[in-house]
């Protein structure tokens, strides 16, 4: 029984990581019709500006504020300076975002070296907490926390703000929006920002929880393709939906099945692909 | 005489005299060229002529490669035997992964094309006992044909000169062929020739069959070449880096992706002699070439020489 509640908050608190990562790729997609191949290179930067800031000042707090900020100023550049040029080429800024995947990852490898590091947790968070009979890290159930209220908050910018309505209907229709008003460059710029803010923020959380190494980068992003072809592209339900799911089955297959780690969260994905092409939320 | 062909005779001969004039070492590297040309001209069935960008397709290069490996070391020495089944089970993987691959466009096709391949680069890295994990599989001897050892750099020169040459006429009658023509058709409006009763899909997956079988010719004749076949082969960045050869060469043009294969094999040989950071060389190669030429060399090649005479294809 122990063995299935630490598994099952494990794979939650893993999911929720997925999610913060899904989310942005997810919108970023659904707005811009970009492909961010670089999104799990922008978690790996985030994780290691957390590292240098974590060492140089103490505080986790500001190195999350430092690495999202940071993250999101770096894809701030990116948009404006070379994606912004192929706008409406999906197969180029695909291509485009996997030279800097290779360009990120290669020199991150040169600054913070490729030993695994992982980053200290924040105080107050580094013991274990006792649940009745379970005994579970109280950094994990943090992680959950802040996935929910990121959960929340990112529903609530969504569904309940005026920036929100604005994100939706360039969701919905990119270029009626862009007709009735809508400021469209500012809108992408800011929607490709917002989502490598989510993935600096998600790589110094998940950097205190499993590390951070050469080839984090690549096994994030491959996971939250798997969220967002599982949960449909540009649905933030889907994103949280799929990422809990992605979460439980990697953390249940990795304890059942080591040596098929991979092959346990893609068979599920290809049972959905093969009935629901669109995934679970995702519109046709 | 049309200089393009003059082009390609000249590189036939060159690649044929070569043993005479190069090194073992450069001979090795033009061997080396020949079969990524290979590989990007199978990628360049799927994405320059049917237009499905698959960032998956070294699935088939891999399994084409594990599988002579694995059946070498483990089974059976017998040369025939081991290539036809490392023909074989890409060809079958191919058949499995296209009926969830074709369903989607776009960049879902590069996510799906991805997520799969990563599988296979999951079980080949992980299952250590059946695959050897990350050290991979050492010690593929190349094969005798005939009572000829293909083991020296010279015979193994001419043998994959052979396969490439079997195999580009092969994909030039595919692509001339009525099936290459729908697929191009495909390519430029699915909705146009799904009117016109073509059935798309059947044809798209034909065409990623090919494509997967290609591939794995490559897959096959590398393993042989390295005599090692580890995760490597499985990963991403050779996807990717044959993405790359396609459209640097020129998408939908075959011998365009030959062309780009052998850029880049010669630009990761030289650079990664001079400089450790070969792969942030190769992110900013993949920035230039899709910001500035999105058509690639034979692209910009047609645009300047042609004098329009041939729109694009």
């Amino acid at each position: 029984m122990t063995f299935w509640v630490v598994q099952a908050l494990n794979g939650v608190s893993f999911g929720m990581l997925l999610f913060l990562l899904a989310a942005g790729l997810s919108l970023i997609f659904g707005v811009m019709k970009v492909l961010n191949l670089a999104h799990g290179s922008f978690y790996l930067l985030g994780a290691y500006l957390g590292l240098t800031v974590l060492r140089l000042t103490h505080s986790f707090l500001l190195a999350l504020a430092a690495a999202a900020l940071g993250v999101a100023a770096l894809a701030l550049l990116l948009e404006r300076t070379v994606l912004r040029r192929i706008y409406g080429e999906e197969l180029r800024q695909a291509l485009l975002t996997f030279g800097v995947l290779f360009i990120i990852a290669d020199q991150a490898l040169w600054i913070w070296g490729g030993n695994p590091q992982t980053l200290p947790k924040p105080a107050g968070f580094t013991a274990s907490v006792r649940l009745g009979d379970v005994i579970f890290p109280s950094y994990r159930l943090l992680v959950i926390a802040v996935g929910v209220v990121m959960g929340a908050a990112l529903w609530w910018l969504q569904e309940r703000t005026r920036v929100g309505a604005v994100i939706r209907a360039g969701v919905d229709d990119e270029e009626m929006a862009r007709g009735i008003g809508v400021n469209t460059p500012l809108l992408f710029t800011a929607v490709f920002a917002l989502g490598a803010f989510l993935a600096g923020f998600g790589g110094v959380m998940g950097g205190a929880l499993l590390g951070v190494y050469p080839g984090a980068d690549f096994e994030v992003l491959l996971l939250a393709f798997v969220v967002i072809i599982i949960g449909g592209l540009g649905s933030l339900k889907g994103a949280f939906v799929g990422g809990l799911l992605v979460g439980l089955i990697d953390n249940f297959g990795k304890a059942f099945f080591p040596e098929l780690a991979l092959f346990t969260v893609f068979a599920p994905m290809a049972a959905i692909l093969a009935v629901r092409p669109t995934g679970l939320f995702g519109k046709a | 005489m049309r200089p393009a062909r003059l082009v390609g005779i000249f590189a036939a001969l060159f690649i044929l005299a070569a043993p005479a004039f190069l090194s073992t070492y450069y001979l090795g590297l033009l061997t080396k060229m020949l079969i990524f040309a290979l590989f990007a001209m199978s990628l360049d069935l799927l994405l320059g002529y049917t237009g499905l960008p698959s960032l998956g397709h070294v699935a088939y290069f891999g399994t084409g490669a594990y599988t002579v490996g694995l059946l070498s070391l483990r089974v059976v020495k017998t040369f025939w035997i081991n290539a036809l089944a490392g023909l074989a089970a890409p060809t079958l993987v191919a058949l499995g992964f296209n009926l969830l691959t074709i369903r989607a466009r776009g960049s879902y096709f590069l996510m799906i094309t991805l997520a799969l391949a990563q599988v296979l680069w999951g079980i080949a890295f992980g299952w250590r006992s059946f695959t050897g994990g990350d050290d991979g599989l050492p010690g593929i001897a190349r094969p005798m044909l005939g009572g000829w050892s293909m083991a020296g750099e010279v015979p193994f020169h001419y043998f994959a000169v052979v396969v490439f040459g079997v195999c580009l006429w092969l994909l030039s009658v595919v692509v001339r062929s009525p099936l290459g023509r729908a697929l191009v058709g495909i390519r430029e409006s699915e909705t146009r020739m799904r009117v016109l009763g073509y059935n798309v899909w059947a044809y798209q997956y034909v065409a990623s069959i090919l494509a997967g079988f290609f591939a794995g010719v490559a897959g096959v004749l590398f393993v042989y070449y390295n005599g090692y076949v580890g995760p490597a082969y499985l990963s991403v960045v050779v996807s990717g880096q044959a993405l790359l050869m396609v459209i640097l060469g020129g998408a939908g043009t075959l011998v365009g992706p030959a062309l780009g294969a052998a850029i880049i094999v010669l630009l990761e040989n030289f650079l990664s002699a001079y400089t450790e950071r070969w792969l942030t060389a190769l992110g900013i190669i993949y920035v230039v070439v899709t910001l500035y030429a999105p058509r690639g060399v034979l692209g910009i090649l047609r645009d300047r020489l042609g004098g329009g005479r041939r729109a694009a294809t």
